[in-house]
Formats: C-alpha cells, sequence, structure tokens
C-alpha cells in the first residue's frame, strides 16, 4: 500500500534539542529553594537494621530531613521496596537525607549510626537450592509472580537430585513452572541427533548513559515530579501509587530519558524518594545518582543456569525439546525472563514437542527487571548455537537448520499453543543471507583471511535470530484539529530515544491525510492532556499506538464528515477527506477546511469539541479531553479492534569475524541485521534499532557480566570500566540493515515493534561466528570473554566451574 | 556511615539449624565490608548546591571564558568544570553520564582540545578558551555544520550522549577536515553511547566533513 508517510523518513521534532543541548533531562531542571538529597545504602548483602541513629547528622548546619523505610507505606511483600529495614543486596537503599548541599548531604550520611544484624546470604541460585543452602530472604528463597501475584515460598532440592547428575550438569529438581505440549518422549526416540548441554547466562546490569536522577516538588496541591523514565503515561498510575496520591495530583516531565532498555519502563520505587523528602521537609529535593548508584539501583537482567535437550531429523527439523532454567531472581519479585525464554524457544525453533520446566530463585543482587529481550535474548545466546553444533553433526547449513525449523503465520507457540498475528522468520533469514553472502563467506569458516598464509588469524561467521512479543491493544487515542488548521497529536508514549513518539503519531496525521507540517506532537508532560498509552518497554509502540493513533484519527474523521453534512447537507456517508478538506464526493466544491470544519465543531460543542467524551475511555484520557474541550474537534478512541493472536517482532543477524587464536580478540568484519516487523514506519529509525541492538548484542554476548565475590556478597562490576558496554572499536564501523516488510494483518498500517530481538540476534550472530572461527561447540556460557577464546584456542581449561555464576 | 555489627544472642537461624564455619566467615568479612563502602558512595568533585562557608574549602571568584564570553563565577578549589558548567553557569548542556572519566558525555573543548570536563578543575582552565554544546549553535539560530550533519543523519537515539559526541567530532574537523571514517572511529572512541547509535554517529560526522 502507498502511504505518504508511512515508510517515509522525516526530521524528528525532539532532534535540534538534542544537537543542542536544549533537551532538558531530569538532571538540568532547577528549582528555587532546591535541596539535594542522597542515599544512604547497604553496605552488606543481607541484614537487619536495629537501630538507625540520625541524631549526629541532623545536629549538622544545612541538614534539613531525613527519611527511613518507618516513613513510608510498608511494601507488600516481595515487591520491590523504596527504603528498607532489611536489606537484601550491597547497595540497596536504606535511608535518604536532605541537604543544603550535596557534599553535605554526603558528609551527614558519614555520621550516621547504623546497627545492623547480618543474615545469611547468597550470590548463588543453585547455592540456595542445596539441601541447607542459605535463603536471600527470611521469608525464602523462591520469589515470583504468578496468575494470583506475587509470592515467596521456600524450595530445596534433595542432595539426591544433584547426585543424580554428572559434573557440570544442571540437576532437575523441584520447579514452580512447568507445561509441556506434544509427545516429547516420541520426538526425541524418533530424533537422529539428540544434545543435552547445560548453560549459564550472566547477569548484567542496564548502563542507560543517564542515571536515575529525579527531582520533586510540592505545589498548589500538586506533586511535580521530573524523572528519568522511558514512557510517559503509562508510569503516572504507578508513581501516584508510590508516593501515596490519586494520578490527577501528579505533574510528571519525562519529556527526555538518556536510555533505560527496560529499567526505566515504568515507574519504578526510587523515583518517589525526592516527592517523600521533599514533603515531608516543605522544599524542592533534586537526588541526583552516581554511576555506581545507577549499578545498584537500576536493577539488571536475570542470569539463567539452564539446560536443554534437543532431538532433531536427519534434516535438521527440531522434533523435541526439553528446557529447564534456574533463574538468578534478586531478592525481591523480579521478573519472568524464564518463561519468556521457553515461549521464545518454541516459537523460534517450532519444536513439535517441547517440555519447559524453571524456577526463579532468590539471590542477594541487585533487583531483576525487564532488559531488552527479556529472556528471549539470553535464550539465544544459548540455544543458537546449539543450532549450529547440531547441524555439524547432522551434516548441513547453519542457515539451513534455522530456516526449517522458522515459524511462519501459522505458527503455535508456548504453553497455551497460541496464535501470532503473522510471521516471516524463514524469509527474513534468507533475504539476510542473500544480502550477507552467507554462501561464499561460509566456504572461508576456519581459514586464515584471504591473502595471509601464515598467523594466527581465523575467520568465522555467524546467523543468530531472536523473538520478542511487539504489541498489545486497548489503549487510547487522542488527536485535536485547531481552527488554525493545525493537527495536533497528543501521545502518551515516552522518549526513549526511537522516536516512536512521532512515527506512531505519524499515523494519525496518514489517516486524516494530513501534510505533516500541519502537525504537531504533543507529548512529555502530563499536563499536556495526554491519552492512556501504553508504555514505552515490550517493543510494543509501532503496534499499539499505531492502533491508538488511527481509532483516534477515524473518529475525528467521523465527526469531520457529520459536521460537513450538517453544514452542507446530505449525510455523512456521502463526504470524503483530503487535502485537508473534507468535502461532499460528488461535488467537492462543497467542502470545509479542517480549520473551518474545527470552528464548527468548537461552536456545535459536545462529542465534537471534548465536552463529551466516549465511556470507554481511560480515566487519564477522559481528564485530558475534558482539559481540551472547547479547543477543537476532537478525535479520541479507545483501541477496540480486532486483534487476535500475539504480534510478533523476528530479527536474524549475520556476522563475519577475524579472530585472533592467540589473543582471543576479534574484529567483526561485517554484520546484517534483518527485521520482520511488517510494514516500515520509519526507516532511519529502523536502521538505528538494528544497528543499535547489535552493539549492545555484541556486549551482551562478550564484554558484559555480573561479577559478585561469593564469600561477602559484594560486587565488582559497579563501574562502567569494570563491565564495560560496547566502544566505537568494539563493533562494526558499518553495518546493514534490511527489513521483510510484509504487512502484519491486525495492525492498521500493517507495522509491529522490533526494539528487542535485534539485540539478541546479533549477540547469537557473534557467539555463533566465534566458535565458527575456532571449528567447533566450545562454549556453554555468556560472555564468551577473550580468556575463554584463548583457553578453548589452546585446549586448556576454562578457569570457571560450569554451572560458575557471577564469576570473572 | 559508621555500621555496628548487631551481634544476637542466639544463632541465625539457617536452614541447616546451626551456622557453618563457613557461613560464620561470611558474616564477619561482610560486615567488615562496610568500611570501605562508604567510599563508594561518594561523587567526585564539587557537589551541587555548595555554599562556601561549608568543608571543602572557600570559593574564589574567578573570571573563565566559555563560549567566546568572559564569565564571572566563584568556584571552590576542588570544583569540577562539568559542576561550574551545569550548576553554576547555567549550561546543562554538558552531561554528566559517569562523573568519573569513564564515558565521555561530559566532553567540552579547551582551546579546541576534546576534554572529559568531570574530571578537570575548573581553576585549571583559567585563561583558556572553554566550548560547549552551546557555543556551537550561531547567534542566528543557525546549527553549527556538525550539528546539522547529526539531524540530517539522525545522529542521536536518547541523546544524552550527543552533546559529547558532537564536540569530540567539532575537535577532530578543526585538526582534520577530512578525516577516514576510521579516523572518526578512532577519535569518538572515548565517548560511549549505550543506545548504540556509533553508525549513525559515524555517518553524521563524514557528511559533516563533506559539506563543511
Amino acid at each position: 500500500m502507498a502511504y505518504d508517510l508511512i515508510g517515509k523518513d522525516f526530521t524528528p521534532p525532539d532532534v535540534i534539542a538534542k544537537v543542542t543541548g536544549k533537551a532538558k533531562y531530569s538532571e538540568d531542571f532547577r528549582m528555587e529553594g532546591m535541596l539535594f538529597g542522597r542515599l544512604l545504602l547497604s553496605p552488606v548483602p543481607h541484614a537487619r537494621i536495629k537501630n538507625i541513629d540520625v541524631s549526629e547528622a541532623l545536629k549538622m548546619k544545612g541538614v534539613v530531613g531525613v527519611i527511613t523505610a518507618d516513613d513510608l507505606p510498608p511494601v507488600v511483600e516481595p515487591n520491590r521496596p523504596i527504603l528498607t529495614n532489611e536489606p537484601r543486596y550491597v547497595g540497596e537503599p536504606i535511608l535518604a537525607l536532605a541537604a543544603e548541599s550535596e557534599t553535605l548531604a554526603q558528609d551527614a550520611l558519614e555520621k550516621i549510626k547504623l546497627e545492623l544484624e547480618p543474615l545469611p546470604f547468597t550470590v548463588d541460585p543453585l547455592e540456595s537450592l542445596y539441601p541447607g543452602g542459605p535463603d536471600a530472604r527470611t521469608d525464602g528463597n523462591v520469589t515470583g509472580r504468578n496468575a494470583s501475584g506475587a509470592y515467596v515460598k521456600t524450595t530445596k532440592w534433595t542432595a539426591r537430585d544433584f547426585a543424580a547428575v554428572a559434573e557440570g550438569q544442571l540437576a532437575a529438581g523441584e520447579v514452580t513452572d512447568e507445561w509441556s505440549y506434544g509427545d516429547v518422549d516420541a520426538g526425541f526416540a524418533n530424533a537422529k541427533y539428540v544434545l543435552d548441554e547445560t548453560f549459564v547466562t550472566q547477569g548484567l546490569p542496564h548502563l542507560a548513559m543517564e542515571t536515575r536522577t529525579a527531582l520533586s516538588y510540592w505545589q498548589n496541591g500538586k506533586c511535580h515530579v521530573h524523572a528519568s523514565c522511558q514512557s510517559q503515561s503509562f508510569p503516572v498510575p504507578f508513581l501516584a501509587g508510590y508516593i501515596g496520591i490519586e494520578p490527577q495530583d501528579l505533574v510528571f516531565v519525562a519529556e527526555y530519558c538518556g536510555g533505560g532498555f527496560g529499567n526505566k519502563g515504568s515507574a519504578y520505587p526510587e523515583m518517589s524518594i525526592p516527592a517523600h523528602l521533599s514533603k515531608k521537609v516543605g522544599r524542592p529535593v533534586m537526588m541526583r545518582i552516581s554511576r555506581a548508584e545507577e549499578y545498584y539501583l537500576g536493577c539488571a537482567r536475570p542470569g539463567f543456569q539452564g539446560r536443554i535437550k534437543m532431538g532433531f531429523r536427519a534434516d535438521g527439523r527440531l522434533l523435541a525439546a526439553d528446557l529447564f532454567i534456574v533463574q538468578e531472581n534478586g531478592s525481591d519479585v523480579g521478573m519472568n525472563d524464564y518463561m519468556s525464554a521457553a515461549d521464545a524457544v518454541s516459537l523460534v525453533f517450532t519444536p513439535e514437542a517441547m517440555r519447559f520446566r524453571g524456577i526463579p530463585v532468590a539471590t542477594n543482587t541487585p533487583s531483576r527487571v525487564p532488559q531488552r529481550g527479556p529472556g528471549q535474548n539470553q535464550i539465544a545466546c544459548a540455544v543458537e548455537p546449539l543450532m549450529d553444533m547440531a547441524a555439524k553433526a547432522l551434516g548441513i547449513d547453519p542457515l539451513a537448520i534455522r530456516v526449517i525449523n522458522a515459524p511462519d503465520s501459522d505458527a503455535r507457540f508456548g504453553a497455551k499453543q497460541g496464535k501470532v498475528t503473522s510471521a516471516f522468520l524463514g524469509e527474513a533469514l534468507t533475504q539476510g543471507a542473500a544480502e550477507f553472502k552467507w554462501d561464499e563467506k561460509r566456504k572461508l569458516s576456519g581459514q586464515r583471511p584471504p591473502g595471509q598464509s601464515k598467523g594466527s588469524k581465523v575467520l568465522g561467521v555467524g546467523i543468530g535470530s531472536a523473538y520478542h512479543s511487539a504489541g498489545y491493544s486497548g489503549f487510547d487515542g487522542l488527536v485535536v484539529l485547531t481552527p488554525e488548521g493545525k493537527l495536533h497529536i497528543h501521545t502518551g508514549v515516552g522518549n526513549l530515544g526511537t522516536y516512536s513518539h512521532t512515527a506512531t503519531s505519524r499515523v494519525a496525521a496518514e489517516t486524516l491525510k494530513c501534510a505533516w507540517d500541519s502537525c504537531v506532537v504533543i507529548r512529555g508532560d502530563s499536563r499536556k492532556h495526554l491519552p492512556w498509552n501504553l508504555a514505552q518497554f515490550g517493543s510494543n509502540t509501532s503496534y499499539t499506538m499505531v492502533r491508538t493513533n488511527y481509532v483516534a484519527a477515524m473518529d475525528a474523521i467521523e465527526k469531520l464528515k457529520e459536521i460537513a453534512a450538517k453544514d452542507l447537507g446530505g449525510s455523512a456517508d456521502d463526504y470524503d477527506i483530503g487535502g485537508e478538506k473534507v468535502f461532499l464526493k460528488s461535488d467537492a466544491s462543497k467542502h470545509l477546511t479542517y480549520a473551518q470544519a474545527a470552528q464548527r465543531a468548537i461552536e456545535l460543542g459536545g462529542k465534537y469539541s471534548g465536552q463529551e467524551a466516549p465511556e470507554d475511555i481511560n480515566p487519564m484520557t477522559k481528564a485530558a479531553v475534558a482539559g481540551l474541550a472547547g479547543s477543537g474537534l476532537i478525535g479520541v478512541a479507545k483501541d477496540t479492534m480486532a486483534s487476535e493472536g500475539t504480534p510478533p517482532a523476528f530479527a536474524a543477524g549475520f556476522m563475519q569475524i577475524e579472530l585472533d587464536t592467540e589473543t582471543g580478540t576479534y574484529e567483526i568484519l561485517d554484520y546484517v541485521g534483518v527485521a520482520d516487523c511488517g510494514t516500515v514506519l520509519h526507516p532511519m529509525g529502523l536502521d538505528h534499532q538494528i544497528k543499535g541492538g547489535a552493539v549492545m548484542g555484541i556486549g551482551l554476548a562478550a564484554l558484559e557480566r555480573h561479577v559478585y565475590d561469593p564469600q561477602n556478597g559484594l560486587p565488582a562490576t559497579v563501574g562502567l570500566n569494570e563491565c564495560k558496554p560496547p566502544t566505537y572499536l568494539d563493533v562494526p564501523s558499518h553495518m546493514r540493515t534490511m527489513a521483510v516488510e510484509e504487512a502484519d494483518p491486525m495492525s492498521p498500517v500493517g507495522s509491529r515493534g522490533i526494539g528487542e530481538p535485534v539485540q539478541g540476534c546479533a549477540a547469537a550472530a557473534l557467539l555463533c561466528a566465534i566458535s565458527d572461527a575456532l571449528g567447533g561447540h566450545y562454549f556453554n556460557r555468556v560472555p564468551v570473554m577473550t580468556d575463554m577464546i584463548v583457553n578453548a584456542a589452546s585446549g586448556n581449561p576454562q578457569s570457571h566451574k560450569p554451572l560458575q555464576v557471577n564469576t570473572f | 556511615m559508621i555500621v555496628e555489627t548487631y551481634i544476637p544472642g542466639q544463632e541465625v537461624a539457617s536452614s541447616s539449624g546451626k551456622t557453618s564455619r563457613r557461613q560464620f566467615i561470611k558474616r564477619v568479612i561482610a560486615s567488615g565490608a562496610a568500611v570501605s563502602a562508604g567510599s563508594m558512595l561518594g561523587l567526585s568533585g564539587c557537589s551541587p548546591g555548595e555554599q562556601a562557608t561549608q568543608a571543602g574549602g572557600v570559593e574564589r571568584l574567578i573570571s573563565l571564558n566559555v563560549n567566546g564570553k568572559v564569565r564571572r563565577v566563584d568556584v571552590l578549589p576542588q570544583e569540577t568544570l562539568a559542576m561550574t558548567l551545569r550548576y553554576k553557569l547555567g549550561l546543562t548542556g554538558t552531561k554528566l553520564g559517569c562523573d568519573r572519566g569513564e564515558c565521555g558525555a561530559c566532553t567540552v573543548l579547551i582551546d579546541d582540545l576534546p576534554t572529559y570536563s568531570c574530571s578537570t578543575l575548573t581553576h585549571n582552565v583559567r585563561g583558556r578558551q572553554v566550548t560547549t554544546i552551546e557555543g556551537l549553535q550561531a547567534a542566528d539560530g543557525t546549527l553549527h555544520p556538525v550539528q546539522q550533519a547529526f539531524v540530517d543523519e539522525l545522529g542521536p537515539q536518547c541523546g544524552f550522549c550527543t552533546p559529547g559526541q558532537i564536540m569530540s567530532s567539532v575537535a577532530l574537523l578543526k585538526v582534520n577536515p577530512n578525516p577516514s571514517r576510521e579516523e572518526v572511529r578512532q577519535a569518538l572512541a572515548g565517548n560511549l553511547c549505550r543506545c548504540g547509535a556509533y553508525d549513525h554517529y559515524l555517518n553524521s560526522v563524514m557528511r559533516a566533513a563533506k559539506e563543511s
């Protein structure tokens, strides 16, 4: 389908501010009389606080106030607290203090006397599952969320469970989650080749460039918060809940966000600390968060200790998969990565039969929250190299084994064998292989680079594929046609840096056939009358808010036609729109411009200009409509369009590397990333996502990880130098990107999300390329560090044990 | 903070019913770890809102040349340039990503050399020309060619590292107006971008070199 705006590049309205330094992130705001807040963080991995003596600190001139967990509503265990009297990891916030200056606040923290009763702790889930092993919490060692909500319980495996397996193999004791479909045993019995591998994937921090600094103050009965958040509308009720106010009493400004990657998806507990402090002391409070503090508060991706058995037919078709995951879940409710990982195996490789078992185990490490492709990207790192291992054993090409197992639009997946809206992973793989020249490059595997007759460098190639769900439905859209002839598109999408706040808004402009320079995107501040939109997480905006903007525009079109019929005669159906006019189909000279129609809407009032609003929209949207009432023709609707199946995002990556077997380092020579995300809304934005995802994937595969001292529970990776994200020099200078461009039937313009799998596919492609260069399968662990490569190349044992976690 | 370890009358309950030697050692070491933890909490350099009367020295009034203008400002002995720019001169375009010389978000030019302003003492730039992201745009609003190229190539994603990336790029093009892509890559290697916008940033600098 031909579009005027969809699929075309544009200059996002926020990019000028980003290149001039005018973009205001949370630490860039100032308030008269602003105090500075600092946090007292736990020095130990697990303890009960017996007493906090703040008397000396409060005596200091300029120290204004202190809050502890006792000043806040009690947390419902095992949810993440704002402040705590039972810190469960090094760095967990215990107390917040406000003072006239930040140095003074820090000096005052040094005067606080903390009386602690140390408690048992662990940084290894298997240690906690072992009979008699330590529990990360006093009320249990297994935390998670199921259909009835958050839970905490105690699970210990038996010594027999551990003894039943060979050393280095993951035991399979009691689990919390289990499902299966098909005849798994028959699948293995019929398989030509069966593998059974134990693997470890790392926990790691998100490392957004902007830390979670926040500024808060109370004014005229409202609480104002400037925060670093990926999302705009969605966090409001949750942050209001943390603060203890009604959502309509919160002013929330998140116009810019310096990166999140999942850990700033919605409101987070510490976002409310400046508000609580400010309420107590009656002055604005800025709480700057340091890089080290961001490590603690910024949460992490859960790590896996896992095991997978896969049985393949001679042609590579996956007949059966049996996946077992022990997830390191931090010390609170954590995240469901292990479940998402199972869904991803089920959908990306479509095993004919599959069993999944998993258990999330609490550890005394930072909280676990979503990180780009939560679960899906870890499992891509673990399983994709095993696909190569199987391909090699069966004598087939790594591309062929992926294509034969790739899902199409009839795919079913997961415990419930749910449908997808459409799927073209096979096309992504074959199109990417052609662009990459897979067959040509594959012939060079394990060989020295062309022209080099000696030396330690060898070439390798790898393919990765990955999945994440890519959209939801049921949120609201809101547009206003103004008497000046402008289309105001109100969006509650945040500013994560994907520009989807504008890319999705352009759907309203497209639908209303408005020239782009007649459009204004309104966003970034809850006072701007924004609709209830889903958060900018889960790769969803290019589906979810495409639908909301479409239904809002359709509502506006209906009202335009009704107004025209009232003024010019006939019925609404006799009218059409075009050129920013609503005109009589049989005689286009009979028309109203959008500006005229907007003026008429104001005169007519009622539903036309927002004095009345639909019943089914969210209270936030209702308030926005009421705020805009009388300002123009209001298009507002809840997305109730049909949505059957999960909209998926798929990505495939192809990588060639030149690896030095003596040093374990490598240069990435080529990368091609392919997206299956339906219609492309914004080519440059998609290009950014595929390449940026690849950069982050390289970090996931080969650079970043948590390191914890198991004796003391202390972290060794709190700085960017200790857990280094990729630099310019770690990634290719130029990468290539492409898209399958098959429209999705459930999206009004055919688009789905993409942000997450583009990381997993690149991470997997790199891991596969490293093994390919070395000529075999060597690593059941991520990240693959250079010392591991040297050990593998020289036949030396690795320095870690197979199931060891949080290690260098 | 001052940490006192509470020694309970009875053993801490453990799932095995008694405290093992290893757990005991873990506890002792953990409580001792508090001593060093305090240093992790500090932010380096000057703190915002600092008053002359407080610990850490006395502010002195100095003249700074920032973006071609002489600015009079009270500066503490230990104050970093990033803090002076952001909290005393209102130039918040210079970002703090780590405040410890790891990320490059705070890059400014000092006599045309790209410099991490989080790791530069303000007193050390007296008599030198400081240029920040706010100093690139022309008075009539025209973007600097590097800024324009960053717009045309859609350089930024989240935008937080962008001012630093642009300052490093401007510095490079001053000494090497026609760099190779590899030279740009090397010149910008001290500027981290977690969004991974490197490819787009390189395209932006190459375009700026071509068009200026």
